[in-house]
């Protein structure tokens, strides 16, 4: 149970890296003051220095972060988004949801295709088949998530003259939810779980297949062949329901994976996810909103290898004794 | 007596590995791409045909271009050839094409001379493996925006790129193997510390953590200098993965024979640690290391991408794709996503080549 420790560690390093840019947000507002609204330069700069004190920028960094993680643990207000300009959790919880949505649909969807495909493979070694989702799973595991979010885009829209981009077609994105805005909210959502999840799907087959393929090697399967157990009970009862262990252990930690996956391609597909806040945020120097994006990301892959822990002690009990 | 030792000759581990790594046909293509890939890289102006930075205001967004075996008469030519091409505007639509001049054939030739360069900074040199008379251009992969040629940036990019993945990845890879021979090697008190350590670099996602590292990098600073605290920043995330590995490895010799007798021969642990147990895991750490250089090439295009990276005028792939954002830009002009497919390439190879040693390099298993 050092779990707390470790995220107290977690929100001061998040809270040094958003505060590591030279300039504060405060700076931006003073460039934009003179560039845009014509203010001289000390006029800017007395405007900026108010704000400051204002949001307690000007306060030296250990009482900041104080001041921080205080807010958090008492009353679950991590700060004021300046770029929104509305305080920080009315922005992020909407969209961790849409960033969870999408990676736990792309990783149940992976991991459903990459199981069967991987049995496939693993009971069709070397088959036309069987290197056909090889091909596919390398390239799979190869190909950077932005860029394949760029190639789909491109084919979408200017081969098949699809609306892409975001998660609703424009007219639906302020709509009240009905059954019209679901279609449309289907149509767009896809293109980002696919996008997220060809990794996994990739990897989970890899995964699968080579545990397979151990697992058939072993006497205990000769044995069950040889009580005459048809092959379908052979694959299915037994060499399956031990080649899946480790993917299950590897259950928890890949969500977190997931939605780093997503975080470059919902920047190039304009999402309304955590991905384009977060780098907004980082541009932007909207240090509480980019802290706080980064704590929740560390919070959830704590969360994803506790949950791997527990899920894989429920599975196989040898490791809850050790 | 010469003949004897011939017959008593055994394979030596390294042998054996090749041995089986050359079975590997994948990985075997892999190596050769690889190596394809950095030779390119080494002698980038060479195999560029024009300088990566020279801009060509008549020549901009020119799409892949044709290289011709039959003219106009359709007569066979073995030497390929290109047309000079002159830009034009479609009266209908305002957008720019490129009409090709029929009238001159301009052959394709070898080992030409071109634009000068200094290759490592000691030979001037102006030879190219390829490239055209004046008169008439080459741009096999077409161009962006201010006339560049594309193929050249991706070659110079190439160089960015894959220094950054390979150079990064054995700077990693000697952290980590330290790291992880000290922790495993001494365990108790100091293993402790050094893995509460890794688990908290490890406790954030990589990718959002380098981000935020990066957007810190001050972009006043000269591109080599954004260039070399890129590199630092995605080493400082990454080299506890090496570590934990060989510190799993490094635990489980730590008590073995060898490390016992090297101790009681008096050598001093720094010595054991790189001398007796490194060694021995190091078919281990090339694995790892391999591996690795996919994993920071993706990382380093994802950063450039986002404009996080490294800084123009410096190319590299991710760079170049970072033009690529804009719906409209792609749908015009879409070769300008040829880097993709290069990234794409690139990390398929080394992923072939880092598999195969994987399953080479226990070759007694």
């Amino acid at each position: 149970m050092y779990i707390i420790p470790m995220l107290i560690v977690v929100s001061f390093v998040s809270f040094i890296v958003i505060s590591l840019p030279p300039g504060d947000y405060m700076t931006t507002v003073q460039n934009r003051l003179t560039s845009q609204a014509g203010m001289s330069q000390d006029q800017a700069r007395a405007m900026a220095e108010r704000m400051r004190s204002q949001y307690g920028l000007d306060q030296p960094f250990m009482l900041q972060y104080l001041n921080w993680i205080k807010n958090i643990v008492l009353r679950g207000d991590f700060g004021f988004s300046f770029q929104y300009n509305r305080p920080v959790s009315d922005v992020i919880w909407g969209r961790l949801g849409y960033t969870f949505l999408i990676a736990l649909s792309a990783h149940i969807i992976s991991v459903l295709i990459g199981v069967v495909v991987g049995i496939y493979s693993a009971t069709h070694q070397y088959s036309f088949g069987d290197n056909i989702a090889t091909v596919f799973a390398f390239i799979g595991l190869s190909i950077p998530n932005f860029f394949f979010a760029i190639v789909i885009m491109y084919f979408l829209s200017f081969k098949l003259n699809m609306h892409v981009g975001g998660l609703f077609s424009s007219e639906y994105v302020f709509a009240p939810w009905n059954w019209a805005k679901i279609v449309d909210f289907l149509q767009h959502f896809w293109v980002p779980v696919f996008v997220v999840g060809i990794a996994g799907t990739a990897q989970n087959m890899r995964i699968m297949r080579g545990n397979l393929l151990d697992e058939l090697q072993k006497q205990y399967v000769q044995t069950a062949r040889a009580k005459g157990l048809t092959e379908r009970v052979v694959i299915y009862k037994h060499a399956v329901r031990n080649a899946i262990q480790p993917l299950i252990m590897y259950l928890g930690m890949s969500l977190p994976f997931l939605i780093q996956g997503a975080i470059v391609s919902s920047i190039v597909l304009q999402l309304p996810t955590t991905g384009p806040a977060f780098y907004n945020a980082l541009l932007s120097q909207d240090m509480y909103l980019a802290g706080s994006f980064l704590l929740m990301l560390a919070v959830t892959l704590v969360i994803g290898n506790l949950l791997g822990d527990i899920l894989l002690a429920q599975i196989d009990p040898r490791v809850r004794y050790e | 007596m010469p003949e004897q030792e011939k017959e008593t000759k055994f394979l030596t581990h390294k042998e054996l590995i090749w041995r089986r790594f050359k079975k590997n046909r994948l990985g075997m293509l892999g190596a050769f791409v690889v190596i394809l890939l950095t030779l390119i890289s080494l002698f980038a102006p060479f195999f560029s045909p024009y300088d990566h930075n020279a801009t060509d205001n008549n020549k901009a967004y020119l799409s892949y271009q044709q290289i011709h075996f039959f003219d106009e008469e359709g007569n066979f030519h073995f030497r390929p050839f290109v047309y000079s091409l002159k830009q034009e505007f479609d009266e209908e639509t305002w957008e720019r094409v490129y009409v090709p001049d029929t009238s001159e054939k301009y052959f394709i030739k070898l080992f030409t001379r071109g634009w000068e360069y200094e290759l490592f900074g000691l030979i001037e040199s102006d030879l190219h493996l390829f490239g055209v008379d004046e008169g008439a251009t080459l741009h096999l992969f077409g161009t962006d925006e201010l006339g560049r040629d594309l193929l050249s940036r991706i070659i110079f990019g190439g160089r960015v790129s894959i220094a950054i993945g390979i150079l990064g990845s054995m700077i990693t890879a000697v952290i980590g193997s330290l790291v992880g021979g000290i922790s495993g090697y001494f365990a108790g008190i100091v293993d402790s510390i050094l893995q509460r350590v890794i688990e908290m670099i490890r406790m954030f996602p990589t990718l959002p953590l380098m981000m935020g590292l990066s957007a810190a990098i001050p972009v006043t600073w000269s591109p080599v200098i954004i260039l070399i605290a890129v590199m630092f920043i995605m080493i400082m995330v990454r080299w506890t993965d090496m570590a934990r590995q060989i510190r799993g490895k490094v635990l489980s010799y730590r008590k073995q024979e060898f490390v016992e007798a090297a101790k009681a021969a008096g050598g001093g642990d720094f010595y054991i640690i790189t001398k007796h147990i490194l060694t021995n895991c190091t078919s281990h750490i090339i694995v790892v290391t391999t591996l690795a250089i996919p994993q920071l090439i993706l990382a380093e295009s994802s950063l450039s991408f986002l404009g996080l990276g490294i800084q123009p005028p410096m190319v590299s792939w991710g760079v170049l794709l970072s033009k690529a954002t804009n719906l409209q830009t792609i749908g015009q002009y879409p070769w300008i996503m040829t880097p993709g497919v290069v990234i794409l390439i690139t990390i398929l190879a080394f992923n072939f080549l880092g598999d195969g040693l994987r399953d080479a390099a226990d070759p007694y298993g």
